[in-house]
């Protein structure tokens, strides 16, 4: 059984509203922010038999559903 | 002459089933559920709307969840086939999110749900849903949505304009949307989809009786 960690981001290049509008609220409450994207993690417990067998089904569930590639990207990393 | 049956999508969390049913059945045609968990047989049906609503609590996406269920593959089936298949709100994310249509519908530019009434250009008429018409023809339509703003990497929105896909645009962009678009097609033409409601735009009392056309 592994633990896999999905990490998935707004694309640079697309206007993450919810990023600005976390930004607005954190320096409207005194803080100096540059810059705050939000994104969405997500915890998978996956049967296989290697690291990188765990890998590769991660990395089919989060092209198949868990990102739009269009908007997103992803990255997966293994959680002890 | 038997009437149209017009299949009508249902996702937990659709809510505008019964206005959407209740437009096909007044201009003339026999709507009939589907609902998600359904799978069936295309040529039983005519053509096949999936109204608006918030499909999974909006989870993950906009219609990301909505997207993979069954009833999208005998979906996706009919859309192969050539079927007319219209999406109106959420019925246009979750077509997005099934990639039978370009492009995805994110958070409006402003960030808030818009809920008015706008004023709609129809660039290229869709031959079943919205055939009477015509190209340049403007509507009024009311919009009520969060997740407007109609998002299309640069080359594609080109792709879409020279292929004549752009359904509706806005005549006031009030969300944000690339290319003003409020509905797109795919590229043979029968999957079509828009932002606005226009089964909430039946008669003159409702604010606007041009959403007739549409069904």
């Amino acid at each position: 059984m592994f633990k896999m960690g999905v990490r998935i981001m707004p694309r640079s290049e697309v206007l993450d509203t919810q990023g600005r509008a976390v930004e607005m609220t954190l320096k409207s409450r005194g803080f100096t922010v540059d810059d705050c994207k939000v994104g969405r993690y997500v915890v998978l417990k996956l049967e296989a038999k290697s690291k990188s067998e765990a890998e590769t089904q991660a990395k089919k569930i989060s092209e198949d559903l868990l990102c739009n590639m269009l908007i997103e990207t992803y990255q997966i990393e293994e959680l002890a | 002459m038997s009437k149209k049956r017009v299949g009508v999508l249902r996702f937990p969390g659709t809510n505008c089933d019964w206005d959407v049913w209740n437009a096909v059945k007044e201009l003339g045609a026999e709507p009939q559920w589907l609902w998600h968990q359904d799978q069936f047989a295309p040529s039983e049906y005519e053509s096949f709307i999936i109204p608006g609503g918030f499909s999974y609590g909006d989870y993950l996406r906009s219609g990301a969840l909505a997207a993979r269920s069954p009833v999208m593959d005998s979906l996706r089936e009919a859309a192969s086939k050539g079927f007319p298949i219209f999406g109106i709100c959420n019925g246009f994310q979750i077509l997005c999110e099934a990639q039978l249509l370009p492009g995805v519908l994110l958070r409006n530019i402003e960030r808030r749900f818009v809920d008015k009434m706008i004023r709609m250009k129809i660039e290229n008429p869709h031959s079943r849903f919205g055939s009477t018409l015509k190209k340049g023809q403007e509507v009024n339509m009311p919009v009520a949505h969060a997740d407007g703003r109609f998002h299309i990497a640069e080359n594609d929105l080109k792709a879409l304009q020279d292929n004549n896909q752009i359904f509706c645009t806005y005549q006031n962009n009030h969300n944000g949307s690339a290319g003003n678009i409020a509905g797109v097609m795919n590229k043979s033409k029968n999957v079509v989809a828009m932002m606005p409601h226009p089964e909430r735009a039946l008669h003159s009392w409702m604010g606007s009786s041009d959403g007739r056309n549409f069904f």
